[in-house]
């Protein structure tokens, strides 16, 4: 408890690799929730011990297969209602699930647990340049409202 | 193959057309009668793959604009057809308890569950939910004189926790199917009878298959019919209304009028009160989070027996992660989650039933409520 400021957390954490349970990473880290402020996304800082896996190839793989796609991708409802991800939608899963992560953190209080339920739609926007641009609908389960 | 969008512009073009038609033997998707294709009017004819290109040769030779409406009619159809979904009818032992199922196959699976094995099983009911929809629970019972006490576990009190009745079936199917070979299983059944209700919100459920797949409450309407559904987890008579919940319908966690104000909350409430004095253990079966949770989540003071839940929780615990290592914290929502007043695991409790407990099943948020069906059978195995 820091006298008016608001509430640190310290934390030791094992990470986890999403495509290899097997590969883990120690992290430690230190949570600041401002007092007052809900708005107010926390403070947080890290550090690793050791790297985190590079993903060049997968990378590699997924901008490959977009770009030599004849339309722009579309597709909704990731996972479906039976927790089914269709194999050549699994990136586009796992990059909703990166990105939402910078949502769970914008909007997360003491008092709040987020994770991602569900991509509700995801649209591939064209664009000229080299780039890939995806827009998504997503489904954050904040736990204590429910 | 492909269907294609023809707007004949005259009666020269009708008739190519209809000499298309019927030298190849095209299916004509609109109008059904080549006799009514006619200018001005939309023509959707299907064209087999192999014959695409000729015809669109003719076409163009014939000065006839067409657009592409079906690129790929096979496509369509495998989209439109449920994949890895069993039918409707019920083979004898065929029942695919790794597979989600809707509330009309749970109600035929009770049935045929009850026929299977009717020395064991009796089908009772509970009440009628909202919209009209019967509630039943089975009761497990080995023919005996002693009276027994009861287990009650009930499943599916919020509609998008899809896991949890997929659980309460392959429980009783577990315990039918081994009884005759596990000696465990018969021991207990020697003292207790099991009564297992498969779907508790029942409105709630079939709502999330037809309409809104991450739906909690159940459908009740509130305001004049623009809000719908109380969360029958804060409906209980346990605190209600004090800690966890929100009085305003289009919540999540709206805890409705007042203490039971739902029938379906209502008709377990009554039954467990009737029965009290003979129920050893109430059982709510949950997702997600991987936990056991012991009463209460209204106040952070501990039930009188509190060393006893705590300890049996955690040996529930161990055996289940012995089973494949999945982690569950054990202790009161107060400590480990979240306070929340109105739950039946609470209300069971404080109206004398010693063991009353919340398992909130796998995940803890990969998937969270849209649990993949392939990981149904380790949960429940788990879980057993």
């Amino acid at each position: 408890d820091i006298k008016d400021v608001g509430h640190k957390y310290y934390l030791e954490l094992e990470l986890e690799d999403v495509l290899d349970k097997d590969s883990t990473v120690n992290c430690t880290a230190e949570v600041l929730y401002h007092l007052g402020n809900k708005n107010m996304a926390p403070d947080v800082q890290f550090t690793l011990e050791g790297e985190l896996k590079g993903t060049e190839e997968a990378d590699h793989v997924f901008y490959t297969r977009i770009k030599s796609l004849e339309k722009e991708l579309v597709a909704e409802n990731i996972p479906d209602s039976h927790g089914h991800v269709p194999p050549e939608l699994e990136p586009l899963h796992l990059l909703a699930w990166v990105a939402s992560g910078y949502l769970v953190w914008q909007n997360s209080t003491e008092n709040t647990h987020l994770q991602l339920a569900q991509i509700k739609h995801v649209k591939q926007v064209k664009r000229s340049d080299k780039y890939l641009q995806f827009d998504y609908v997503v489904l954050l389960h904040e736990m204590v409202s429910q | 193959d492909q269907v294609l969008h023809i707007v004949p512009e005259t009666f020269q073009q009708v008739q190519h057309l209809q000499l298309l038609h019927s030298t190849l033997l095209l299916d004509l998707w609109k109008p059904l009668m080549p006799e009514d294709i006619m200018p001005g009017e939309d023509l959707h004819i299907m064209v087999p793959a192999p014959l695409v290109q000729e015809v669109k040769d003719s076409l163009d030779q014939n000065m006839i604009s067409y657009r592409v409406l079906i690129p790929d009619v096979q496509e369509l159809v495998d989209q439109s057809m449920p994949r890895e979904r069993s039918s409707y009818k019920q083979v004898r032992k065929g029942y695919i308890y790794t597979q989600y199922h809707p509330m009309e196959e749970i109600y035929q699976w009770m049935t045929q569950i009850q026929n299977n094995y009717s020395e064991m099983v009796t089908q009772h009911f509970l009440g009628m939910t909202f919209e009209n929809r019967p509630m039943y629970y089975l009761q497990i019972s080995q023919p005996s004189n002693k009276p027994k006490k009861i287990i009650w576990m009930d499943c599916g009190i919020h509609a998008r926790e899809w896991i949890s009745p997929a659980f309460c079936q392959w429980f009783v199917k577990e315990i039918l199917q081994n009884y005759k070979s596990d000696p465990k299983i018969r021991r207990f059944l020697q003292n207790l009878d099991l009564y297992v209700l498969p779907v508790l919100n029942i409105d709630g459920y079939v709502y999330s298959w037809k309409t809104d797949r991450l739906w909690r409450k159940n459908r009740s309407p509130y305001r004049n019919g623009t809000c719908y559904g109380v969360d029958l987890n804060r409906n209980f008579n346990s605190s209600w209304g004090s800690v966890g919940v929100s009085f305003d319908c289009s919540s999540d966690v709206f805890c409705g009028s007042e203490p039971e104000s739902e029938p379906e909350t209502r008709a377990v409430a009554q039954f467990i009160r009737k029965k009290k004095s003979d129920i050893a253990c109430f059982l709510t079966i949950h997702s997600y989070g991987q936990l056991i949770l012991s009463p209460y989540g209204s106040t952070t003071k501990p039930p009188s027996n509190n060393e006893e839940l705590i300890q049996v929780g955690k040996k529930a615990a161990a055996a289940l992660t012995g089973k494949y290592g999945t982690s569950y914290k054990v202790g009161p929502p107060s400590l480990i989650l979240y306070n929340n007043s109105g739950s039946s695991r609470d209300w069971a409790h404080m109206i004398g039933i010693p063991l009353s407990y919340t398992f909130e099943l796998r995940d803890n948020g990969t998937y969270g409520f849209l649990l993949p069906a392939d990981q149904i059978q380790p949960t429940c195995e788990e879980t057993m």
